[in-house]
């Protein structure tokens, strides 16, 4: 295994593997459904505040 | 049975100093083991003190884990005045080169204190501080590992110790934002290990379904850095009891590597956490959930893909293959993209609300942060051009860069994270004064803007003045010239790094206040109470 072997691995199917996660990614993002799944992971900060206060409500 | 592990072991560690500052092979080392075997044994005393043999009180396993949280706030601020204070005392060094005193507090030694102050000890602490804030809140979970957040913290604060008396002492590597040797390195690695175990064991128990999008900027910064950290600090040390240590490579792999390392540091350390801070705290302080949560996903994946690239722009002109000074040219031109998705993404959560821009200072700092944000990625990729590189490569105006970037993004945006998180924590109605936290914003603003604007013109001077040839084809200016030519440059830098240092001092007094729970008697913004309900017509 010397540098010339890495370095083609590196810029074939190296970077294929990172083009096609990246495009994995922005394609999940158009599936039907997304949107309200992002609309929801949007609100997560803005749920109250404390856990105690997260413990009485579903009581 | 409360504190006895802990004392034990830094107990322990107090022993094991005092030995090898006893068996050191250099006097460095022996002092640099003194000072540490001195402060584990104050750290000792303390433990001893407040060990106790009845048994814990019961952790309240509902609520957050915060006292780690407070502490982390504290020392924030305090790392905070030291690194402006470091900033002021260099910039004024290098005006009137009458403020250095030699040895110990040489510009060669105290720039890296201050560099290692502000990025490490302020912008470390408040990161480690706000992401064990923001993960408790995001997953409603407790931070995981029970003592281990308190390790982290202390652990890291140690490990600042160490680094800032080891470049007074002279010890360092030489590479640039990663000056402690070998051991102050070995140290890191294990505190950082133990910081990814207590943030992914929260990731793991939490209750949300869902991993909210700081979270993935946090450990994106924590996976990174340990990586980062390891491969460029690869050395072997002359005596495994001595200070120095030579790198495992040589020549231009050894640029690379440490210019992969401080390009990504910059990447994972100064931008990725601190864009978790802002997916956080302005949504929270705007009352509005960010403005699309998929375009912060793909800001998110299109920074991580292409941040760790961009590292060769830092050695354009230099022995490095031509290909790999394009590849970095290239992806740092890419990377202005996503900087700019975030950006917006930012700005536009407050669509709609507009007028906290005018009535909330809180929010108006964050919002200066991400306009800040804005403005050094687009400088970035500008200056990372070949053609524009040649012009500014180590002149004053990378300098400028970095501080827009510096203490625009990264100070503000902690600054407006401090100021929402310090209330809650200590449970206070809200701020000692907001008409201080006004003053703190314009203090700090104007001393951005001279310190950039004073950078711009004494830099493109100094590459212009390097670059100036006559017909005969020799150098019209001397180094020492262009040398004398910066001095109202550096003088007016001091100034905008002082009203940075002003607004710094100013913060610390209204928390400090906050935390003794008073409250100033002023009048409140205009507009940030909230109108009187009118009686329908």
């Amino acid at each position: 295994m010397d540098y010339g072997i890495f370095r083609e691995f590196a810029d074939s199917w190296g970077l294929l593997y990172l083009v096609i996660v990246w495009l994995g990614v922005l394609f999940s993002l158009f599936l039907p459904g997304s949107k309200q799944r992002a609309i929801d992971a949007a609100g997560i900060p803005l749920r109250d505040e404390t856990l105690l206060d997260e413990d009485n409500k579903n009581e | 049975m409360r504190n006895i592990t802990s004392t034990i072991v830094v107990g322990a560690g107090t022993f094991i100093a005092l030995l090898l500052a006893a068996f050191a092979q250099d006097s460095a080392f022996q002092i640099h083991m003194s000072i540490i075997a001195l402060s584990l044994g104050i750290a000792t005393i303390i433990l001893l003190r407040r060990v106790g043999f009845t048994p814990a009180e019961p952790v309240d396993p509902t609520g957050y884990m915060d006292d780690p949280i407070r502490v982390g706030s504290i020392l924030t601020m305090f790392w905070g005045i030291i690194g402006f204070t470091q900033g002021v005392v260099i910039a004024s060094q290098l005006a009137w080169p009458e403020f250095m005193w030699e040895p110990w507090f040489s510009f060669g030694r105290m720039r890296p204190l201050h560099t290692s102050a502000v990025i490490f000890a302020f912008g470390g602490t408040a990161l480690i501080t706000t992401s064990m804030y923001v993960v408790q809140r995001t997953c409603r979970a407790r931070l995981f590992g029970g003592g281990l957040a308190w390790f982290v913290m202390w652990g890291y604060q140690f490990f600042i110790l160490m680094a800032a008396t080891g470049y007074l002492l002279g010890i360092t590597q030489s590479r640039e934002y990663a000056e402690p040797e070998w051991y102050v390195d070995i140290w890191l690695t294990i505190v950082w290990v133990a910081y990814l175990v207590m943030f992914m064991g929260t990731l793991f128990k939490r209750k949300e379904p869902h991993i909210y999008v700081a979270n993935w900027f946090y450990l994106a910064f924590i996976v990174t850095i340990a990586m980062l950290h390891i491969v460029n600090n690869l050395a072997w040390p002359v005596s495994f009891l001595g200070s120095k240590s030579y790198s495992l490579f040589a020549g231009v792999q050894d640029a690379l590597t440490q210019w992969w390392y401080g390009h990504n540091a910059v990447g994972f350390f100064l931008t990725a956490g601190f864009l978790g801070m802002m997916y956080y705290f302005m949504p929270k302080q705007a009352q509005r959930p960010i403005y699309s949560y998929r375009l912060s996903i793909i800001h998110f994946w299109s920074l991580i893909f292409l941040y760790i690239w961009a590292g060769p722009h830092h050695l354009l002109y230099t022995a490095l293959p031509d290909w790999a000074q394009t590849l970095g040219m290239a992806f740092s031109i890419m990377l202005w993209m996503p900087s700019w998705g975030g950006m917006i993404n930012g700005l536009m959560t407050l669509s709609g609300a507009w007028d906290k821009m005018r009535t909330d200072p809180i929010i108006r700092m964050m919002v200066i942060a991400v306009a800040f944000y804005g403005m050094s990625t687009f400088e970035g990729p500008v200056m990372a051009i070949k053609a524009v590189n040649g012009l500014s490569h180590y002149t004053d105006w990378t300098i400028g860069h970095v501080h827009s970037g510096a203490l625009g993004w990264v100070g503000m945006i902690t600054f407006g994270a401090l100021y929402y998180m310090v209330p809650r924590l200590w449970n206070r109605q809200g701020l000692y004064s907001m008409r201080m936290v006004n003053w703190h914003f314009w203090l700090a603003t104007l001393g951005i803007v001279v310190y950039a604007s004073v950078m711009w013109v004494s830099g493109i001077t100094q590459g212009l003045m390097w670059r100036e040839y006559d017909s005969q084809g020799f150098l019209v200016y001397s180094f020492a010239e262009s040398v004398a030519a910066m001095k109202p440059y550096y003088i007016l830098r001091m100034i905008g790094g002082l009203l940075y240092l002003i607004g710094g001092c100013i913060m610390a007094y209204n928390i400090w206040m906050t935390i003794l729970g008073k409250t100033r008697n002023e009048r409140p913004i205009p507009g940030s109470m909230p109108a009187k309900i009118q009686p329908a017509e």
